[in-house]
C-alpha cells in the first residue's frame, strides 16, 4: 500500500493510491494532479541523513569510505513535498541533488539488533537531499548551511509499506535533469545498509515512529540551475519531481 | 526542534587554539550549528543514563532563545521580537575535541538536553550561568563573552533556515565544558531565570 499527504480544498488529507494511480482521499474522492498540493508523506520528529554511504560517491568526493556511519541531522524546515520548488541562491556556484532511499521508522526502537531491524520500519519513500557546496565548512561537516536550508529536501511522493518492498537493498536509483539521466546506481552498493543504520542509531538513541533516515547517495552528482526539473526515482518506491527556481521566482510575491 | 551553536564565545575560541591547520583550514564563517532531536529532551530532576562505554559527560550550561513566532531572514532591528522568552538549559555531550564531523553519538543520546525554567530577561548579555557538580562550583559562563550575540545569531541563522514558534536556539556552549561522572549531581543557575538540577545515573549492574 502507498500512502501520502496532500492539501486539497482547504484541508490536509491522508491519501492512498487508487488503482489508476490517482490519489484517493479517505472519503473516496480522487482529485487529479494539479488540483491538490503534495506534502511530505510523513511529519518526522528526527530526520537523519548519511554522508559518504556509497563507496563510489565517497571516491567521487575524494574520501576514504568511513568506518562508522557518517550521520547528520536535519530540521523539519528543510522538507517539501513532491512537485514543489527549491530555491537556488543567485550567488552560488555549485548546488547538487542527491537521490536517496528514505527509511521511515514505524515503531519505537531502542538497542535493536541488526537481524530485528526491519521490524521497526514502516516503509520507504524517496528523498532529494540537495546540497550547496559553496557553503561547506569543516565544522560539523556537512554543516547546516549546506544541508539544512529551507525547502532543500523534497520528500515523497508516497510512503510505500515495508511489506511491498521485497528487498530494499537491491533497488535502482536514478536522477534525471530535464529528462536526461545524470545519476544511476543501486542501493546494493550502500556501505552501511538499512539494518546496520537502525542498529547503529538505536544503540545510543531512541528512534520514534515517523523518524526518517536518508541513507545516502551514489556517485553522479551534477549542478542544477534555475528552471531545471529534477526527477529522483527509486525502483518500486516512486519518482519525486522538483523544480529549481532562482531568487526572483522564489520571492516573486514577497513584500 | 532545538538547535545549538558551538565556538560562539571568546573563551572557547581561545581554548581550542589555532584553527588554521587541517581538518578545519580556517576559522568558521557561519555559525556552527547542531541539532538536538526530540529524543534528547529531558526535564529538571532527570537522572540521565549515558550511552554504553561513556565514563563521563560534558555538562554545558546555556540559554535557549524560545521562538515565539516564525523567524526567517530577520533583520537586526526586530530580531528579538521573534523571541518569546529565554530558557535555562544544560546541553550534555560525550567529550569530543574534534569538531570536524557532526556529533551524533556524542550529542544526541536520550536525555542529553535538559530544559530548565523559562523567563523574560531585559539584558541577555548580563546573564552569568554557574555550574555546580556535587555542590562544588566548577564554572561560570558570562553571556557578555558571546561572539555573536542573540540578535546577530538570529540574523545569521534565519538567513537560511526558518525558526518556527516553539523552536529553541541555544546561544552557545563552552568548548570542553566541565565533566560529570555517573552518580554526580549537577546544578545550573542564572540570576533571573532560576536553577536547573539533574543527575547522571549510576551504571546499571
Amino acid at each position: 500500500m502507498k500512502t501520502g499527504r496532500i492539501a486539497y480544498l482547504g484541508a490536509i488529507h491522508a491519501v492512498s493510491e487508487a488503482q489508476d494511480g490517482r490519489v484517493r482521499l479517505a472519503d473516496g474522492r480522487t482529485p487529479g494532479e494539479g488540483e491538490f498540493v503534495w506534502l511530505p508523506p510523513v511529519e518526522p520528529g528526527a530526520i537523519f541523513a548519511l554522508g559518504l554511504n556509497y563507496a563510489d560517491h565517497a571516491r567521487e568526493l575524494a574520501f576514504k569510505a568511513p568506518e562508522t556511519p557518517l550521520v547528520f541531522l536535519k530540521g523539519p524546515n528543510t522538507l517539501i513535498g513532491h512537485r514543489a520548488r527549491t530555491r537556488r541562491p543567485a550567488d552560488v556556484a555549485y548546488m547538487h541533488y542527491e537521490c536517496e532511499l528514505a527509511v521511515v521508522i514505524g515503531k519505537q526502537a531502542k538497542k535493536i539488533a541488526k537481524q530485528d531491524a526491519y521490524d521497526y520500519v514502516a516503509g520507504y519513500t524517496v528523498a532529494n537531499d540537495y546540497a550547496i557546496r559553496d557553503y561547506l565548512e569543516n565544522y560539523y561537516r556537512p554543516n547546516l548551511r549546506v544541508k539544512n536550508r529551507d525547502g532543500c529536501t523534497p520528500l515523497g511522493p508516497w510512503l510505500v509499506d515495508r511489506a511491498d518492498v521485497q528487498n530494499p537493498m537491491n533497488l535502482k536509483l536514478t536522477t534525471r535533469i530535464n529528462g536526461k539521466t545524470t545519476q544511476s546506481g543501486t542501493t546494493a552498493d550502500m556501505i552501511f545498509d538499512v539494518a546496520t543504520l537502525i542498529a547503529y542509531l538505536s544503540s545510543f538513541m531512541t528512534l520514534d515512529p515517523g523518524d526518517v533516515i536518508l541513507t545516502g547517495t551514489p556517485e553522479g552528482l551534477a549542478d542544477v540551475r534555475p528552471g531545471d526539473v529534477i526527477e529522483t526515482e527509486i525502483e518500486s518506491i516512486g519518482c519525486l519531481v522538483n523544480e529549481i527556481v532562482d531568487d526572483a521566482t522564489f520571492s516573486a510575491n514577497s513584500k | 526542534m532545538h538547535y545549538g551553536v558551538i565556538l560562539n564565545d571568546r573563551r572557547s575560541l581561545a581554548k581550542i587554539g589555532s584553527l588554521d591547520a587541517a581538518p578545519y583550514k580556517g576559522a568558521p564563517r557561519a555559525p556552527v550549528l547542531y541539532i538536538k532531536p526530540p529524543n534528547t529532551l529531558a526535564r529538571p530532576g532527570a537522572s540521565i543514563e549515558l550511552p554504553d562505554g561513556a565514563a563521563s559527560v560534558e555538562v554545558a550550561a546555556t540559554v535557549g532563545l524560545v521562538i515565539g513566532r516564525a523567524a526567517s531572514r530577520l533583520r537586526q532591528a526586530d530580531a528579538l521580537t521573534h523571541v518569546s522568552e529565554l530558557m535555562l538549559a544544560c546541553d550534555l555531550s560525550l567529550p569530543h575535541t574534534s569538531y570536524y564531523r557532526p556529533p551524533i553519538r556524542e550529542k544526541c543520546f536520550d536525555g542529553s538536553l535538559i530544559l530548565g525554567p523559562r523567563g523574560v530577561v531585559a539584558d541577555i548579555s548580563a546573564l552569568t550561568l554557574t555550574t555546580e557538580i556535587d555542590g562544588e562550583k566548577v564554572d561560570r559562563f558570562s553571556l557578555a563573552d558571546l561572539i555573536r550575540d542573540p540578535v546577530q545569531l538570529l540574523v545569521d541563522v534565519s538567513e537560511f533556515m526558518t525558526l518556527n514558534a516553539g523552536d529553541v536556539l541555544l546561544v552557545g556552549v563552552l568548548y570542553r565544558a566541565p565533566e560529570a561522572r555517573p552518580g554526580q549531581r549537577v546544578v545550573i543557575a542564572a540570576e533571573g531565570l532560576g536553577e536547573l538540577a539533574f543527575s547522571i545515573a549510576e551504571r546499571a549492574r
